[in-house]
């Protein structure tokens, strides 16, 4: 695990240019793989344009207890990039005009943000179909002032989507870090003692899945069924469903990539495995995704390589719903990772 | 051209042995295809399997394949190393009995 973000590493790829850089060299550059946008031309997908809106993503911050290895965000607790109350409110605002179904609060840990419980209180009462607080669940274990957070979450009735990468302790800590497994373990089975993710509760608890290295998810069905007998065998925990998500070439797992000598095999593994029809249901056609200072993005992924959305309004403050409902979505390699087999999303596969 | 007889590289070049029988090529893959997919044996196991069997036929190709594949599926380094050894004690069980016919041989052709 990397003891520190790529930021406070001053590493190369911690300036977003190097990474498109990186992204956008061999084996693109030479045509020995066509690029994501050849691909969308094929199947008359290009340029890229939206759906709708029906997911507001918002990243309250960068910082996080955890330095995991794989992390697009390149989040830790050197971060110190954190919404304000003033931006928060600008969100309130925005998604009341924008009519998003799903408000979804990500981070970094988003509860390390000292305003995240105003945030979570106020937000709760625009009255969105489906309010997701992403958790990496250690965050839950981590400090004193935390250990309230599973009954904070049941008062607001929020949607619990939290990491785990594993259901075996050592594939865990090898990609987030020494006791994260144990921590994480706790922290599931006191949001089941408020009645999170257990069968029929209407308190939602999801788990996502990433690899644990240079290789693509298998199927999601059969790791959820993977992941439910063993956690419920070994700790009794529940959870309702598993969503398997690539690992995206951004940030430190692109350092990963890079540094382990995997970052060709894996582009190539990414764009063999291109699915027209995840293609058209990519999460970026239906989201809009709010960076810690206000700006708009595409997707998570294009606000870690600093790619705003292509419209006149690119700040919370020039929101402009119909413009943005026409705008070209923004495209680049790292794309591949979401059109991969069944597809990826935040919400798992596309397919 | 590499200038070794096996370059990891070649294994993203396997579809296109089509390209030079086109009616054999593919339904090679489509039997290859089907060969894998769910059926009696789950598709775990078949991975499991071939793992094994890459070993014991000596392809590089095919051991960073099922390498692959085993870790995509969530199977454990110790149920591959087990898969392995499966594949290794066929392997040595063959040489071993065929001592047998040794044996016998030796036996009838001394006094």
């Amino acid at each position: 695990m990397a003891v520190k973000s790529l930021l406070a590493r001053k590493d190369d790829l911690a300036i977003t240019a190097n990474q498109l850089k990186k992204l956008n060299s061999e084996p693109f550059s030479n045509g020995e793989l066509e690029s994501f946008r050849k691909k969308l031309e094929k199947q008359g997908l290009f340029p890229l344009k939206p759906t709708g809106l029906d997911v507001f993503q918002v990243n309250v911050g960068y910082m996080c207890n955890q330095v995991c290895s794989h992390c697009h965000v390149d989040a830790g607790p050197d971060r110190k990039e954190i919404m304000t109350t003033e931006t928060m409110q600008l969100c309130i605002d925005v998604l009341k005009e924008s009519g998003a179904k799903t408000l979804d609060l990500t981070g970094g840990a988003p509860e390390m943000n000292p305003n995240f419980r105003w945030f979570v209180e106020e937000a709760s009462k625009v009255g969105v179909e489906d309010f997701i607080v992403r958790s990496n669940l250690t965050i839950i274990r981590a400090n004193k002032k935390y250990y309230d957070l599973p009954d904070f979450f049941k008062k607001h009735n929020i949607h619990v989507i939290s990491s785990l990468p594993h259901y075996k302790r050592g594939k865990t800590d090898q990609q987030r870090g020494d006791g994260v497994f144990d921590k994480s373990i706790k922290a599931l089975q006191t949001l089941n003692d408020v009645g999170y993710g257990m069968p029929n509760s209407d308190l939602k608890l999801d788990l996502v899945y990433n690899p644990s290295g240079a290789f693509l998810p298998g199927d999601q069905a059969a790791l959820e069924k993977d992941f439910k007998e063993a956690l419920k065998e070994d700790f009794d925990i529940d959870f309702h469903s598993l969503f398997a998500i690539t690992n995206l070439p951004v940030s430190r797992f692109l350092e990963y990539l890079v540094a382990s000598g995997n970052y060709e095999d894996y582009m190539y593994s990414l764009v063999d495995a291109y699915n027209p029809v995840a293609a058209e249901g990519v999460m970026c056609r239906n989201t809009i995704s709010v960076s810690w200072d206000g700006y708009l993005f595409d997707c998570d992924f294009n606000q870690m390589l600093a790619l705003p959305v292509n419209a006149k309004g690119k700040h919370l403050k020039d929101f402009n719903l119909e413009d943005l409902k026409e705008r070209d979505i923004t495209i680049s390699q790292h794309c591949f990772g979401c059109t991969a087999g069944a597809g990826s999303s935040c919400q798992g596969t596309v397919v | 051209m590499s200038d070794s007889y096996y370059d990891p590289k070649d294994l993203r070049n396997f579809g296109k042995i089509t390209e030079w029988q086109k009616e054999l090529g593919e339904k090679f893959f489509d039997w290859y295809g089907a060969v894998f997919a769910e059926g009696a044996l789950s598709a775990r196991e078949k991975s499991l399997i071939a793992l094994a069997v890459a070993h014991s036929e000596s392809c590089p190709y095919c051991i960073d394949a099922y390498s692959k594949d085993a870790l995509q599926r969530g199977i454990s380094k110790e149920e591959m190393m087990e898969a392995v050894h499966v594949a290794g004690a066929i392997k040595s069980g063959a040489t071993m009995v065929h001592s047998v016919q040794m044996m016998n041989k030796v036996n009838k052709l001394s006094m």
